[in-house]
């Protein structure tokens, strides 16, 4: 394939990277927005989601449709309840102190991680996408006759694939519309702005919390859920997700919502780009080292304002 | 007594027990007692750090590993002697550690965190790049003939015990030491209220660098002990898994108390090599021990002794 192609096709695998990034990152902006804490365990959210995926297409059988449907509504809702219920029993005992919530956290992450080893098992599991047809792309280019249409070998994206990318605009879309204009939106931008303001107007602020948590967490299973028919579910796929989404909140300014789709974007389609044109683990070198060095010299982030 | 007096006591009475249990316990105990002594040292690298300075850094891996790698490279490739390697590793860690600290010392708070994690991720994925030299996770093996420390041979029983504990007596009494001098009540100072002590004077960024230099060295050393006595060199303790531990450890035993750290990994230790005979999934241990930890005791083992029977603990 030529270089036009080439760079054509990383930069579609590039998009649909982004498209799981955006919600995993946005679950963990959302939470360290409101809450003002960060929550280590995001990748573990994430690793549930998949699994629960796996368990719900396995029970109901038949079409891989209908098991890929059902885990889209199921997985988010159960690791949302999960996420709620560790933040009353947990996080809320510890008052949300910021380093005691990182190791409450990290805590929470190995007894997720390794309660789904004792009962899911150290195997990859793959989950059978609901469609899968392959689309080859067209690419133009200049020749004697002018232009032409020509149909590089390789050249291809799947259905499933470009729906992982639509559905994830529209979560986005649908999640913002929830911010702005729902009553349940106004109260966590109240609680965000002031949660002492806000308790004093009635907002019952630890309500808020487990709720912000959970959807946190369901937005990261939903992620999953998207991510599972291309990457198979296992019980470690939850750290290469948490360090992007990190990645992707800290870039685009810690609590930012527009900073983190717009460095989601950015870092999802690098990291595609990257990683068809080098070795995987040099652009990984790369790309962690270059977000610790902007972490250094511009702590604020991309969106972030300047702490005084 | 003063309190001074029951201090040096209470150490010294831990280094003349950890003496006589290799002169008690079975051989099985007495192994896991150089491990344990060897990743103390690896905790009180990072008790220095977060404990008194108040920097939680989830990288420490890092130095570790640039010791162990420093210790095991040179002595695989270059064919020098243990002593040299050793220097070499301890180099690796201070000079890591100094970069480290020039460039991670911009940040504050979370952003601290995660720029150490993502250093140490960096080194990680560097060592795994490396995998021709290095042989990625699976590792390689110091060859018997290759530790000879002099001509001590630290692959017996009795050679590895020796050499772990007079490393940790050293790292203990001069920890000990430094936690009592006027350095160290400055970095205690700032971890307190770090903009209070600026205010009084103290230039807090140069005392932070000297407890990130510090305290990745001592973790470095640990990293080279751990090479030059076990004869193993691998990725994993380069992994991120590597860095919380000796947080757990430390938040176990007591985060800023000096005998915290042996406390955190001798317990750990057992509770892990317990539960190790029931599931593979012994990290659950872990996870269970930090939420219990960080919800009912977060100033750990020895901050419940301070507070029951000992207030003068350091």
């Amino acid at each position: 394939m030529d270089f036009g192609p080439h760079l054509m096709l990383a930069t579609l695998e590039g998009t649909v990277i982004a498209s799981i990034l955006v919600l995993t990152a946005m679950g963990l902006s959302i939470v360290f927005g409101v809450m003002r804490v960060v929550n280590v365990a995001h990748g573990e959210f994430f690793m549930l989601g998949a699994v629960l995926a796996w368990y719900v297409s396995k029970m109901l059988g038949g079409h891989p449709a209908i098991g890929f449907a059902a885990a889209l509504v199921i997985a988010p809702l159960v690791v949302g309840l999960i996420a709620a219920v560790s933040d009353q029993l947990i996080l809320k005992r510890i008052n949300y102190d910021p380093d005691r919530t990182i190791v409450g956290t990290i805590g929470i992450l190995f007894i997720i991680q390794q309660t789904t080893l004792m009962t899911f098992g150290p195997e990859a599991r793959p989950v059978e996408a609901p469609f899968n047809q392959r689309l080859a792309l067209p690419w133009f280019e200049f020749s004697e006759g002018g232009l032409q249409m020509i149909w590089p070998w390789g050249l291809s994206i799947t259905s499933y694939k470009l729906f992982v990318i639509f559905a994830a605009l529209t979560v986005l879309l649908a999640l913002w519309l929830f911010l702005t204009r729902t009553k349940i939106g106004l109260i966590m931008r109240a609680t965000q702005q002031d949660s002492e303001t806000a308790k004093a107007f009635g907002v019952p602020v630890g309500t808020v919390y487990s709720c912000v948590f959970g959807l946190g967490a369901a937005l990261a299973a939903l992620g999953a859920v998207l991510v599972v028919p291309i990457q198979q579910a296992h019980y470690l796929m939850g750290a290469d997700p948490l360090l992007m989404a990190f990645t992707v909140v800290i870039i685009g300014g810690l609590g930012s919502l527009p900073g983190t789709v717009i460095a989601a974007f950015l870092i999802g389609m690098s990291d595609g780009i990257i990683s068809v044109f080098f070795s995987p683990t040099l652009a990984q070198i790369i790309a962690t080292f270059l977000v610790a060095m902007i972490l250094v010299f511009r702590p604020q982030g991309l969106m972030g304002k300047a702490e005084t | 007594m003063t309190v001074a007096g029951k201090i040096n006591t209470l150490h010294f009475g831990i280094l003349l027990f950890l003496l006589a249990c290799f002169f008690i316990l079975p051989a099985y105990h007495v192994g896991a007692l150089s491990r344990i002594m060897v990743l103390a040292i690896y905790a009180i690298g990072l008790n220095i750090l977060f404990g008194y300075t108040g920097l939680l850094s989830l990288g420490h891996a890092m130095f570790f590993a640039a010791g162990m790698y420093g210790l095991g490279l040179s002595i695989k490739f270059l064919g020098v002697s243990v002593i040299p390697a050793f220097g070499i590793g301890i180099l690796s860690a201070a000079v890591l550690s100094v970069l480290v600290g020039l460039l991670a010392l911009r940040t504050v708070g979370v952003s601290f965190m995660i720029v150490t994690l993502m250093f140490a991720q960096t080194i990680y994925l560097v060592v795994l790049y490396f995998g021709e030299y290095t042989r990625g996770d699976e590792g390689f093996v110091l060859q018997q003939a290759e530790r000879m420390l002099l001509n001590f041979d630290v692959t017996t029983e009795a050679g590895r015990y020796f050499v772990a504990f007079g490393a940790f007596s050293i790292c203990l009494i001069s920890f000990a030491a430094l936690v009592q001098s006027s350095f160290g009540k400055r970095l205690v100072a700032i971890r307190e209220n770090e903009e209070r002590a600026r205010m009084l004077g103290y230039d807090v960024w140069r005392y932070k660098l000297l407890a990130v230099i510090i305290s990745g060295t001592v973790s470095g050393v640990a990293g080279a002990l751990y090479a030059l006595l076990f004869g193993y060199v691998g990725a994993t303790f380069a992994s991120v898994q590597y860095s919380i531990l000796p947080l757990l450890w430390v938040l176990l035993g007591g985060a800023g108390k000096t005998i915290g750290p042996l406390i955190g990994v001798a317990f750990m230790f057992y509770l892990i090599d317990a539960s190790s005979a029931y599931t593979s999934a012994y990290m659950l241990i872990a996870g269970l021990a930090l939420v219990i930890l960080t919800m009912f005791a977060p100033r750990g083992i020895a901050g419940i002794l301070q507070a029951k029977v000992w207030p003068w603990l350091p």
